[in-house]
């Protein structure tokens, strides 16, 4: 196991108090899996990434641990994870247009990087640098260049580059291909791929709302709802049969390509997910769901339902554990449709 | 490069001739008449006056029509003649500039360099450290905020006239001729203090404000945020913080290098100091047209001279400009 997460609750300070914007998650990250991290704004998503590998001073570890490749990570410890910055957990970030320093040429801040991590050989590093610049078809002479000299999709890569730089075992990728336009979404996707292909990167966490790039690219595919993992499994099983009501009803919100949306209208999922500041009780995705019924008042475990797939909603490990059929309340979508403003 | 110099060499032209206009009209815009005025100095009869007033008029050429003296002060600019003061006749006006300047330039640069430097450090020591950033910060804005002229009271007040420390006011002391003795060189440093301190003490508090909120800015922004991900010391990332954060404090120091050479007028009349902010008040008084016109083609030249060397500095520091000189729209 790559990444192995137990339990990992993250909250932000706040004046009226923790808002815990990850709530107990465990997963696990085979070695050489890149899974897809998917969920709507304030899902805690980039929560769970930043988390892993730096904890801003509003954020703080609330309970649970990660460990990678059978070392715990010291995740409140900032200047013990900084050692392991980069050259074992390393970060593409959602803010790639700029995250290059304005003032600096590309090579002088790589090696202000290599500098910082103490590394002697330096040139050797710098000679599979020029190798990885050239299979990706950048030239050498960008490391002279400045950021603002760069297009973006050449920011974007050269982002990518410097994070995996070092062989980390880890890579978060948040919102790499959010700014992007679809074909170099594809080049960037692809990238990862082949880095990881390559033995690079051992394993990658891509952090997206696009669930579509994830079709692409990822091994396996994580949904999270309101601070709570809803949903792990492989990316067919995600998009071809989904088992969490909020995992369906996402995929069929997805426009489909052949279908007029004339003929059949494109649906969105009623309502707004809850506000993290009080959360309700029990399953999160209660107030929106069709099926929900009674036993959604307490807290669904993530249970894994077949090998490689877990869901954390009654109903399905009710069906799926051998219970009875759960039906439908007439109403549920108007009711919950109702509830609409009851978040932020 | 030779192209952005040309282009840079065209603006500041415009921007020069421009300025001579404004400079040539600003002072006939003071009613009265110079000559009038500095006759009235004397007790002269009716005849007299009058053959003075006519004889001076055209000495300074005030009887020709606006566009005829327009004319003359352009000549008289390219052949460096300002002609003669009128409230200090016979002086030429080249001379009382030339006995001005090294005061106001040994009084002002001296403040303004020495207060960027140790404005930007202690800025940059308080964005990180909130004990400095709760003493030092509150006193720059007290310095900041306090009217200029009554700070130049109040340390004079303490440091002369209370403690007998330094001396009140002038450029040097009465009792001496200037002369490069050592007295005289100590007379002159003692009397350069108290002025140098107040001018000091107020740019500080202001360098220190901006570089602080330059650095916490550039600290929290996204550049920063991806060298702490990827692990950075954080001594490497102040250092990029504190280069980001330069540029914008020093078009502020270019600016006020600019302006120095027409001194800092209201701390030289505080203290009585024989600079060019003095010179131009004196002149000023005494509608001394050619003084004043004299002083402020200095000023002129001086702005478009410092902006000129700070453009030349901001490309070897900010990559950006260097785009823009290679001549890439901006």
């Amino acid at each position: 196991m790559s990444l192995t997460v137990e339990n990992l609750s993250v909250a932000y300070r706040s004046r009226r108090g923790d808002i815990t914007a990850v709530d107990s998650v465990s997963f696990r990250l085979a070695d050489g899996e890149i899974m897809g991290l998917a969920g709507e704004s304030g899902s805690g998503k980039s929560t769970i990434g930043n988390a892993l590998i730096y904890m801003d001073p509003r954020m703080k570890l609330a309970g649970g641990k990660a460990l990678l490749d059978g070392k715990e990570l010291p995740l409140s410890d900032n200047d013990a994870m900084r050692k392991l910055r980069m050259t074992e957990v390393s970060l593409v970030p959602q803010y790639a247009m700029s995250a290059l320093p304005p003032t600096r040429r590309i090579g002088k801040i790589i090696a202000d990087l290599l500098k910082s991590h103490g590394i002697k050989d330096r040139d050797e590093v710098l000679s599979e640098l020029l190798r990885r610049l050239e299979l990706i078809g950048l030239k050498d002479e960008i490391l002279r260049r400045y950021a603002f000299e760069l297009s973006g999709g050449m920011r974007q890569r050269v982002t990518i580059i410097m994070s995996s730089l070092l062989n980390p075992s880890l890579l978060i990728a948040d919102e790499v291909t959010s700014a992007l336009d679809v074909s170099t979404q594809r080049a960037v996707g692809e990238m990862l791929i082949e880095f990881r292909d390559r033995g690079y990167i051992k394993s990658a966490i891509a952090i997206t709302h696009d669930l579509s790039i994830l079709a692409q690219i990822a091994d396996s595919i994580t949904i999270m709802y309101a601070g709570r993992l809803a949903e792990k499994a492989s990316t067919a099983a995600i998009t071809e049969a989904p088992l969490h009501p909020y995992t369906q009803a996402l995929i069929a919100s997805l426009p489909e390509v052949g279908v007029r949306h004339e003929d059949t209208t494109l649906t969105g999922i009623p309502g707004r997910p809850p506000s993290l500041v009080n959360p309700p009780s029990g399953c999160r995705f209660r107030e929106r769901c069709p099926f929900a019924f009674e036993k959604c008042t307490e807290t669904p475990p993530f249970a894994e339902i077949r090998p490689g797939h877990q869901v954390a909603c009654w109903k399905v490990s009710q069906e799926h554990g051998g219970g009875a059929r759960v039906t439908v309340p007439a109403g549920a979508i108007a009711d919950s449709a109702s509830t609409k403003g009851t978040g932020k | 490069m030779r192209r952005f110099l040309s282009r840079k060499l065209i603006t500041y032209l415009i921007a020069f001739v421009i300025g001579v206009t404004v400079d040539w009209g600003i002072p006939r815009l003071i009613p009265g008449d110079p000559v009038q005025a500095y006759l009235s100095q004397f007790r002269l009869q009716p005849a007299g006056y009058d053959a003075l007033y006519k004889t001076m008029s055209e000495a300074f050429g005030t009887n020709g029509s606006a566009w005829d003296q327009y004319m003359h002060y352009w000549q008289s600019i390219l052949t460096w003649n300002m002609g003669v003061s009128i409230g200090n006749f016979p002086a030429r006006v080249t001379t009382l500039i030339g006995q001005a300047l090294p005061y106001t330039l040994a009084l002002l640069i001296p403040a303004i360099v020495l207060s960027y430097i140790l404005g930007n450090r202690l800025g940059a020591a308080a964005a990180r450290r909130k004990g400095l950033d709760n003493s030092v910060l509150p006193l720059g804005y007290v310095f900041q905020a306090m009217p200029y002229p009554w700070l130049a009271l109040i340390i004079p007040y303490l440091l002369a006239v209370v403690w007998h420390v330094f001396p009140l006011s002038g450029g040097y002391s009465n009792s001496l001729l200037p002369t490069w003795s050592w007295t005289f060189i100590g007379s002159l440093l003692t009397h350069w203090f108290l002025p140098f301190l107040t001018v000091f003490l107020v740019s500080l508090g202001g360098w220190a404000i901006g570089m602080r909120n330059l650095v916490i800015y550039e600290l929290e922004n996204d550049s920063s945020r991806y060298l702490r991900a990827l692990g950075a010391r954080e001594r490497v990332i102040r250092r990029y913080a504190y280069r980001n954060a330069s540029l914008p404090q020093l078009s502020g120091l270019a600016l006020q290098l600019g302006v120095v050479v027409g001194g800092n007028i209201v701390t030289e009349i505080a203290f009585q100091y024989p600079g060019l902010g003095k010179l131009l008040y004196t002149a000023i008084g005494n509608k001394d047209y050619f003084l004043l016109q004299g002083i402020f083609i200095f000023i002129i030249i001086g702005v478009l001279i410092a902006n000129f060397v700070i453009d030349l500095v901001f490309i070897s520091i900010d990559p950006r400009t260097r785009l823009s000189m290679q001549g890439a729209p901006a």
